[in-house]
């Protein structure tokens, strides 16, 4: 795909380029980061200072999940007092109020319960082509939502018999769990 | 807990306003509010302001606005709760009042979303919800958040693009009646149904835009409303709840539950039969930032059973006219959603309609002297369901 037409990261990217290739003549020639808006042409001021923001999350008490995802497996959080099964997992149970729980690892075969395909991405996902998204159900009874292996959300059902596989992301070359159509 | 009644309110124009700072456009409704109301600054007791921001530049917008506005030095804070952090800043205005702890607030919202380029809002709105376990790895969008339950409802009730078209028809039909609309324009379904897909099937359409805008509304306690006003609008009933953060952690996709508690929550505290509110209210403000969103709202707040808000759209039952006029401001739809600044707009909005205030051709008659916002945040992650009265509830 990509080489043909250009993602919309691309697109996004050139535009802001180009703006802020303008913003920069305009200081030059006035010594302000003041442009007129391009369909009213009041005045606005181009913020001068960026902010990246990239979060850092604590994932300690999730580490069995992760390591389950590099052996190629799923896992959900079992409490085992109460029983309760948590996915996304979590350690406490707020049930019965205690962390006594084990690692167990799902079902592979679930049903669609809904889906979309995301067109207009965000900005920090539109490198992808467009993308379908799905929840599916599994036989524990929890929902999980993930990307569904399929160019054509009209090959799709409700109700159609899915399967979670763990998949390397790419380009970021991180594993993901993924929904893949059986039927 | 003492009678509360809306004593001002305030709307600026919805739409792309860059052509004020985000102070200005708070100003914009609280002059209007005050002025309504024959108040002064010092008069207003607390003050609530309700921004959802990221998007926009000020971090802190209460003192910002506060300050601008001569509202400093009474205490405030600002409120989140999505898209509905509007009506929660009333809710919350309102229990000050009600409680007795102070006689006069203000419930103050403002959104400037344009302050950041569409792909930067599209990744904030969709961070929204759970970040890590549903943004992260997949990507969600708003209107992807909604396509999920717009699939979901027609697979199960056989709605079709068509008809989630109609909602939009509607109420560009109504925005283009309404001055403060950001789109005062009407549109066809076939212009709706060959307009691009945005979240499949969900398309431009469908979704409401990226807004600014400001709205306030001034609440008083009854014996300061019945010195200040001859006509109060009466809080009648408000009903607030909460749904889960990551949606694969919802009991289902064509409703939205946190909505249907909200509900019952409201009919009870006004009083309102829920099994047949529509008797009662003249007119609604429900919560369409995606044609879908109207649907499941007609549903969930009992207007319609189960599956028939399809036959609802498609017989024009909401129109003035029809069974129960539904958004007959544009609604999110057409006349914008400026995330904070909707419930209060919401509110605005219903207690004109109540006063047969607004534009002729978009008034609702009122026979019975209710009407009900529906203000969703998240995808149902906020429900906050708020019920105005032309009379006085009986306590």
């Amino acid at each position: 795909m990509s080489g043909e037409k250009k993602t919309q990261k691309e697109l996004t990217d050139e535009e802001m380029k180009k703006f802020i290739e303008f913003v920069e003549s305009m200081k030059k020639s006035m010594g302000l980061p003041m442009v007129p808006d391009i369909k009213t042409g009041v005045a606005l001021w181009v913020d001068q200072r960026e902010l990246n923001v990239r979060f850092v999350i604590g994932v300690e008490r999730l580490k069995p999940f992760f390591n389950g995802l590099a052996d190629g497996k799923v896992l959900a959080t079992k409490c085992k007092i109460c029983g309760e099964i948590y996915f996304p997992p979590q350690v406490d149970c707020p049930k019965c109020r205690k962390s006594d729980v084990e690692w167990i690892e799902l079902s592979k075969e679930g049903t669609l319960v809904t889906y979309t395909q995301i067109n207009v991405k965000p900005y920090s996902f539109s490198h992808y082509d467009d993308y379908i998204v799905g929840i599916g159900k599994l036989p524990e009874g929890v929902n999980v939502t993930a990307w569904v292996r399929e160019s054509d959300p009209k090959k799709l059902k409700v109700g159609m018999k899915i399967r979670l596989e763990v998949v390397k992301r790419e380009p970021e070359g991180y594993y993901v769990y993924e929904w893949v159509p059986v039927e | 807990m003492r009678n509360v009644a809306i004593v001002g309110t305030g709307h600026s124009k919805f739409g792309v306003r860059n052509d004020v700072s985000m102070s200005e456009l708070a100003w914009e409704a609280i002059k209007e509010a005050l002025d309504e109301a024959g108040l002064e600054q010092k008069d207003i007791e607390y003050f609530i302001v309700s921004n959802t921001g990221g998007w926009s530049s000020e971090p802190l917008p209460a003192v910002v606005i506060g300050e601008y506005s001569k509202l400093v030095p009474k205490g405030t804070v600002r409120v989140e709760a999505a898209c509905a952090s509007g009506s929660a800043a009333v809710k919350l205005a309102y229990d000050m009042v009600a409680s007795g702890h102070v006689d006069i607030a203000m419930a103050i919202g403002i959104e400037k979303m344009n302050e950041s380029p569409t792909p930067i809002v599209v990744e904030f709105i969709g961070r929204a919800g759970n970040y890590f376990w549903e943004f992260e790895n997949f990507g969600l969008t708003f209107p992807g958040y909604y396509a999920l339950h717009a699939t979901a409802y027609m697979s199960k009730y056989g709605a079709t693009e068509e008809d989630l078209c109609k909602v939009a028809v509607k109420n560009h039909y109504y925005g283009a009646r309404n001055p403060k609309a950001q789109f005062q324009r009407e549109i066809t379904v076939e212009k709706c149904m060959s307009s691009r897909y945005i979240a499949w099937p969900l398309k431009l359409y469908d979704c409401c835009p990226i807004t600014d805008g400001a709205a306030a509304v001034i609440l008083a306690g009854e014996e300061k409303a019945k010195e200040l006003t001859d006509s109060p609008i009466w809080i009648a009933g408000i009903g607030s709840a909460s749904g889960t953060s990551n949606m694969s952690k919802r009991g289902t996709f064509s409703s939205l539950e946190a909505a249907v508690v909200a509900a019952k929550m409201a009919y009870k505290e006004a009083k309102i039969n829920p099994d047949n509110p529509v008797k009662y209210i003249d007119v609604a403000n429900v919560h369409d930032c995606f044609t879908i969103a109207e649907l499941m709202a007609y549903e969930d707040l009992g207007f319609a059973k189960r599956g028939e808000a399809v036959d609802w759209i498609r017989n024009d039952q909401t129109y003035i006219g029809g069974k129960i006029p539904v958004n007959v401001d544009g609604g999110l739809k057409a006349k914008g959603h400026p995330i904070g600044a909707t419930g209060e707009g919401m509110i605005a909005e219903l207690t004109r309609q109540l006063l047969s205030r607004v534009e002729k051709d978009r008034q609702a008659p009122i026979k019975n002297g209710y009407a009900l916002a529906h203000n969703i945040g998240g995808t149902g992650h906020y429900a906050y369901v708020t019920i105005l009265s032309l009379s006085k509830p009986m306590r």
